[in-house]
């Protein structure tokens, strides 16, 4: 046995045919029907670039977006920047982006909140909170959102109003101006207490990274938790002591006809957070139990064997192979979350497709004006699945 | 073991304590113990949900049915009114039986109605027909073409003795029911076709189709409607004038078209390479190979997620609302515009909701039943 290695010579790629020009070639064949494919669409392309641009020469439209630092002059309720009609299109488009990624960040956060509690409500060995949980995802996610967010809008905006309006809890009052609640009157020292909260949470995860590899090292598992309790409560706190410690809290009055002081939520944003956070939740439970169910039994049964306690069987065996199914779904509801909330544009929510459809009625510029709603929204589309990829190849299985 | 038995005799204990019965372990005392009285905690949590459940189910009784007003005479609200603010507030189901006909219909004429009404049946049918597995053959195909220029006949008329409605009057669930049919049945083979090719060895043909689904799964599907209806004009030559239906349906088209292609892929690639090595080996064309091996086998283990995805632009038809399109929905919307309707929105949405529940749950079911169905050989 002595002829274990191989010949060199086999390891040659075989040689390379000369191309016969010839239909039987297969090669020949691919090259043609790329070519043909390739010029097909090409002319198309052309095609419909030489009617627009004909088009455009008739109806004396410019091209161009030479428009965004013109004067918007179009009047936003909801932003998050400096913002007056008299800004200029580019910042309105700005705001516009703003409002949609405030729904969609908040919007991904509750959804996977919700989901993930419904799904393991579905998962209950109690009867009743497993059959409610299966009700709530079959009806939620056979009904259109549209409709769902049209719905929650017309529902808000029967409710009675500033004078009469709801309130449920001292200090917090639903009219269908919105929800009012009471808000921190802000100072310079709550700004403090947040910088020194990031801070906090850098320095944890620095710290646990430094803990971990000593573990790694020499074997002895050492406790986080008091670090992180330090960093995350004890120094926000310090720091808002140093600011002066400011306690004020405004409370929402009512003054004329409207409520003054407090923080609001809008009607229309919370109809469309509402609605895409339960609709959104429906699929996420979904996903959570499929990847729940798909630990097999015996990994529960192993770890315990092993004697781990419950909370570590749960997070250091059970979810980090739950995750591992469930994380590339959820990217893709993370994906379609946020898509969804262009449907603002039907109920008065002004995210960027609400403006950008806005300005181009306005100033007749619609190839821009599309060009940039899709601009913007695979950029935040890209965004999130490069995130979401990079997480899924971090916890993926590593096979040889 | 015998003799140990025999020395622990009964005889040998001095009083047989009398011991307590099994517990119960069939019947349904012991499921209630079992699935809603386990634990403390789950006896709190059956008895919280349960107090709940009841409470609103009786609220919505009390304002579905127990106070509602079903019908008013000439557009007379004021009842209707008076029973929203009241403290019994009552659902006004009069919008409904004042108004259906218009949701369901839009405004084509008003005395033609039964004919979008049987186009809804036909469409119907035609779903019911295309589930059944006994009937998946190739004379299925048939049976479509002939319902769709039967559906076309009677939605335009001008022949047999119908009057001619135009298109601009067609309105409602036909609306919503072509959009959906047509758009799905033109997605597909497109899709088919794109997910063949993003996996071609051909790498020319491989970017194009790359290129569209990952663009058209990257913006929302309002973008490529808004697209469809303000930019497809730019596009074709002067004096060719489409209407904003069929655009719209383009848009749809194509839409579907990328999303359809990825779950057509997902069942091309979950095919073990052996079945593609073993139709190379008979010698069998890229055409043949496809059509014979590849593609039965491929589809058959995608036909589940497939049907979500039917749900999904089922649902997603409604988006045509924003781009002013007389669907379903936008005929549900406009019905309260009316300013003696205007205020009862709850009720026409519920309405619209129960419509498009029937349709997707059913749709849903049917998936879940054939996937179980389709797996029974994996079962053991």
């Amino acid at each position: 046995m002595s002829q274990t290695t191989i010949d060199p010579r086999h390891l040659r790629a075989p040689p390379k045919r000369p191309l016969r020009l010839s239909w039987a070639d297969e090669r020949v064949r691919a090259i043609v029907w790329q070519v043909l494919i390739v010029g097909a669409v090409a002319g198309l392309i052309w095609w419909l670039v030489r009617n627009t641009q004909h088009n455009l020469e008739v109806r004396r439209i410019a091209t161009g977006f030479g428009f965004l630092g013109r004067e918007a002059g179009l009047p936003i309720g909801e932003h998050l920047i400096e913002y007056t009609p008299a800004s200029s299109y580019a910042r309105a488009l700005t705001v516009g982006v703003l409002n949609t990624l405030k729904v969609a960040v908040i919007g991904v956060v509750l959804a996977t909140v919700l989901g993930t509690l419904v799904g393991i409500a579905r998962l209950s060995k109690n009867w009743l909170l497993s059959r409610v949980a299966a009700a709530y995802v079959e009806v939620i996610r056979d009904i259109p959102l549209l409709l769902q967010l049209l719905f929650w809008y017309t529902l808000l905006q029967s409710l009675p109003g500033p004078r009469q309006a709801l309130n449920p809890v001292s200090g917090v009052f639903l009219s269908n101006r919105g929800l009012r609640v009471p808000f921190l009157d802000w100072e310079t020292g709550h700004s403090l207490g947040l910088l020194a909260f990031a801070a906090g949470a850098c320095a944890t995860w620095v710290f646990a990274r430094a803990m971990r590899r000593r573990q790694m090292a020499d074997g002895q598992p050492r406790a986080v938790w008091p670090a992180a309790i330090g960093f995350l409560v004890g120094l926000p706190l310090v720091a808002w002591a140093l600011g002066g410690a400011p306690t004020g809290i405004e409370w929402p009055a009512l003054r004329g006809f409207n409520f003054q002081g407090g923080a609001t939520i809008s009607p229309e944003y919370f109809a469309l957070l509402i609605g895409l956070v339960t609709y959104t939740a429906g699929f996420i439970a979904e996903i959570v139990r499929a990847g729940i169910l798909a630990v097999p039994h015996g990994q529960w049964e192993a770890a315990q064997a092993l004697g781990l306690r419950p909370g570590t069987v749960l997070r250091q065996i059970v979810l980090p192979q739950a995750l591992r199914v469930i994380v590339p779904p959820m990217t893709s509801q993370y994906l379609n979350l946020t898509k969804n909330s262009s449907l603002a544009v039907a109920i008065g929510y002004q995210d960027i497709v609400s403006i950008a459809n806005t300005t181009l009625n306005q100033t007749g510029q619609a190839i821009e004006g599309i060009a940039i709603i899709m601009a913007v929204y695979l950029t935040i589309s890209l965004s999130i699945s490069f995130f979401m990829n990079w997480y899924n190849s971090r916890i993926a299985l590593v096979e040889r | 073991m015998s003799d140990i038995t025999l020395s622990t005799s009964v005889a040998a204990v001095p009083e047989a304590a009398p011991r307590q019965p099994p517990a119960l372990t069939t019947g349904p005392l012991a499921w209630f113990r079992a699935n809603l009285f386990s634990s403390w905690l789950n006896t709190a949590l059956t008895l919280v949900l349960g107090y709940l459940i009841v409470r609103y189910a009786i609220s919505f009784v009390d304002w579905a049915f127990v106070h509602a007003i079903w019908s008013v005479e000439n557009n007379q609200t004021a009842a209707c009114r008076a029973l929203k603010a009241s403290a019994t507030p009552g659902a006004c189901w009069a919008v409904i039986t004042e108004k259906h006909r218009f949701i369901l219909f839009g405004t084509y004429p008003y005395e033609e109605h039964w004919r979008p009404a049987i186009v809804c049946a036909l469409f119907t049918a035609l779903y019911v027909v295309s589930a059944m597995r006994r009937f998946w053959r190739w004379e299925l195909a048939i049976v479509w073409a002939v319902t769709l220029v039967v559906i076309g006949v009677l939605m335009w008329g001008g022949v047999l003795g119908l009057s001619y409605v135009p298109q601009e009057r067609w309105g409602g669930l036909p609306i919503t029911l072509i959009l959906a049919t047509f758009g799905l049945a033109f997605a597909f083979p497109l899709a088919v076709l794109v997910a063949l090719g993003r996996r071609s060895s051909m790498p020319a043909v491989r970017v194009l189709c790359v290129a569209y689904v990952e663009l058209v799964r990257g913006v929302p599907l309002i973008s490529v409607l808004f697209m469809a209806s303000v930019m497809f004009p730019l596009f074709l030559p002067e004096g060719i004038n489409i209407d904003k239906l069929l655009r719209a349906q383009v848009a749809f088209i194509l839409f579907a078209g990328a999303y359809l292609a990825e779950v057509v892929r997902g069942g091309l690639q979950a095919l073990p390479k052996g079945q593609y090595e073993a139709a190379d080996a008979l010698g069998l064309s890229y055409w043949h190979k496809t059509g014979f091996i590849i593609l039965p086998q491929a589809l058959r283990l995608v036909i589940p997620p497939l049907v979500n995805t039917f749900i999904g632009f089922f649902k997603d038809t409604s988006l045509v609302l924003i781009i002013g399109i007389f669907d379903l929905l936008t005929a549900g919307k406009t019905a309260v515009v009316e300013p003696a309707w205007q205020g009862f929105g709850v009720e026409v949405y519920v309405a619209i909701s129960v419509v498009y529940f029937v349709y997707c749950f059913a749709m849903s079911r049917y998936s879940q039943n054939l996937e179980a169905e389709l797996n029974r050989h994996r079962v053991r």
